[in-house]
């Protein structure tokens, strides 16, 4: 629903009232943000009396012209580090999550009904929790803990997102596929998951951003990813001066990474939804006519990142 | 299974920090993403923009760096609190706009026909919104909501790496005591997690097929 059908369009009146509102909002706004650039600019004077420099003192900036300090954020950390564990393990979370929903959707019942528990297991509980499990438990060291903890967590919820996919589907195609001979098992294969895998595709590659994000939770288990190496590695090598500066630089590297994949996520969700499955919505392609209790429980909002 | 029993005191401690944090955060992201939902549909269009950009922000930074602002650099900056605070302050805020995307989808899901013909009997946007939109909406909201309340109670399991004693920092004090019982432990923190999340998620997903049903 485009949100301007909740009001008229406005008359001379609404409009200069709007316009009125929206000023202040702007001013309020403005001044909002110019508080927070005074506060952190300021000097400030610590405890014993030694003033420090504001955070935007250019003693706090010549660190960016720095190429070594640029090859570790960016290379040490965003590409050996979480690029590299977000891949792996979104390749073994892909894998997990049909082998899942293969296993969810089985006839046999001792194959159905423990798979079933153990999906609901991983996605009740934090990645966290998992990472230090196998961590602790099997020693793999911090990069396979991640990467292990990450690919079973969002398989899980990837193949619940195939689940309601397969188990959306009208049952005439599985009908038909018996008909014309097919096996049972060719049946899923080559007509039932093929379909279900591209009408959860905005889920799965929604999914994989919030696996890219969760490459943070690493950092607890101490593996040097971007926020490890940008945010405690740095510092003790160039000093705490230059905390806010690395701080800032992860900021703008994270949401850089992010938005693009979230960007490459939405137009994906538009190829694949611009059929009959079609959202009314710019920018939040639900996809209609799937078992949305499956959906929403992997996460509210398809487009954008997910919260876990 | 000893290890527990002994150390089932600290257990619950670390459960009802985690409880807290819960529903403390839980509360705040509900009042905070209430207030974004309205701003980003509200005709002003100021507000329009401000609220798209913190949800873009906020949902597009990963909730570890979100909680390291809070516990290293708000200090810095002369907030005083305890850490318990920064964690309910840094999952507040990470968890507002995922609230407020829920409540748009839902507002956004009430069929077009149903604003505008609320729009053809005159109604104002306060009206449209209070009488029809927000009592459809509300029940194709509520589903969602409980799964961004779901992903809150895991998400509090980072606030345990930043100085917050709740269950997975207890656990880690426990292993530090009883490390011959580390997978115990660890399954029995599992089960606390379990405990809160799996009714809620039954809950949202009855509540989703009634809903479904009902459109």
């Amino acid at each position: 629903m485009s949100t301007n059908v909740l009001f008229d369009v406005p008359g001379p009146k609404a409009r200069r009232r709007s316009l009125i509102v929206s000023i202040v909002a702007t001013v309020v706004l403005a001044v909002g943000i110019v508080l927070l650039y005074l506060t952190l600019a300021a000097p400030r004077v610590s405890a014993n009396g030694i003033e420090s420099p504001g955070m935007f003192d250019p003693t706090r900036w010549d660190i960016i012209t720095d190429g070594r300090m640029w090859n570790a954020i960016l290379v040490r950390g965003l590409l050996m580090g979480t690029l590299r564990m977000a891949a792996v393990a979104a390749v073994l979370a892909v894998l997990f999550g049909v082998l899942f929903s293969f296993a969810r959707t089985a006839r046999a019942k001792w194959i159905r009904i423990p798979a079933a528990v153990l999906l609901d297991f991983f996605r009740g509980m934090p990645v966290l929790l998992l990472m230090l499990f196998i961590l602790l438990v099997f020693a793999t060291g911090s990069y396979w803990a991640g990467v292990a903890g990450l690919a079973i967590y969002n398989g899980a919820i990837i193949g619940e997102a195939l689940r309601s996919g397969i188990q959306s589907l009208p049952k005439g195609q599985r009908e038909s596929g018996l008909a014309i001979g097919l096996t049972p098992v060719q049946t899923r294969l080559r007509i039932e998951f093929p379909q279900a895998f591209r009408q959860m595709l905005p889920i799965i590659i929604a999914q994989l951003v919030v696996l890219l994000k969760d490459t943070s939770l690493a950092y607890i288990i101490a593996y040097p990813e971007l926020l490890n190496i940008g945010l405690r590695q740095l510092p003790t090598t160039y000093g705490n001066r230059y905390f806010f500066t690395f701080f800032f630089i992860v900021l703008v590297v994270y949401l850089t990474v992010n938005l693009l994949l979230s960007w490459l996520a939405r137009i994906v969700a538009h190829r694949t939804s611009s059929g009959a499955k079609s959202s009314k919505t710019k920018g939040t392609p639900a996809p209609r006519g799937v078992d949305t209790a499956a959906m929403n429980a992997v996460m509210p909002d398809a487009s954008g990142p997910g919260q876990t | 299974m000893d290890a527990i029993i002994e150390n089932l005191p600290t257990f619950l401690g670390g459960f009802w920090t985690t409880l807290q944090l819960l529903l403390l955060s839980g509360a705040g992201a509900l009042v905070l993403g209430t207030l974004v939902a309205a701003m980003r549909i509200s005709p002003v269009s100021a507000l329009r923009v401000f609220a798209t950009v913190y949800t873009e922000i906020l949902r597009n930074i990963p909730l570890t760096l979100v909680l390291f602002f809070c516990a290293f650099l708000l200090p810095y900056l002369g907030v005083e609190f305890p850490y318990f605070g920064f964690a309910v302050v840094g999952l507040t805020a990470y968890t507002s706009p995922f609230i407020a995307e829920a409540i748009r989808s839902g507002i956004n899901g009430v069929a077009l026909g149903q604003a505008e013909a609320a729009r053809a009997i005159g109604l104002t946007f306060g009206q449209t919104l209070r009488l029809v939109i927000l009592p459809q909406g509300i029940r194709m909201v509520i589903p969602p909501l409980l799964n961004v309340i779901i992903a809150l109670t895991k998400n509090t399991s980072v606030a345990g790496a930043f100085f917050v004693v709740e269950l997975i920092a207890t656990s880690r004090q426990i292993i530090n005591i009883r490390g011959d019982a580390t997978i115990a432990i660890l399954l029995a923190v599992a089960v606390f997690y379990l405990i809160i999340t799996v009714p809620l998620g039954q809950v949202a997903a009855r509540l989703e097929r009634k809903v479904a049903v009902f459109r």
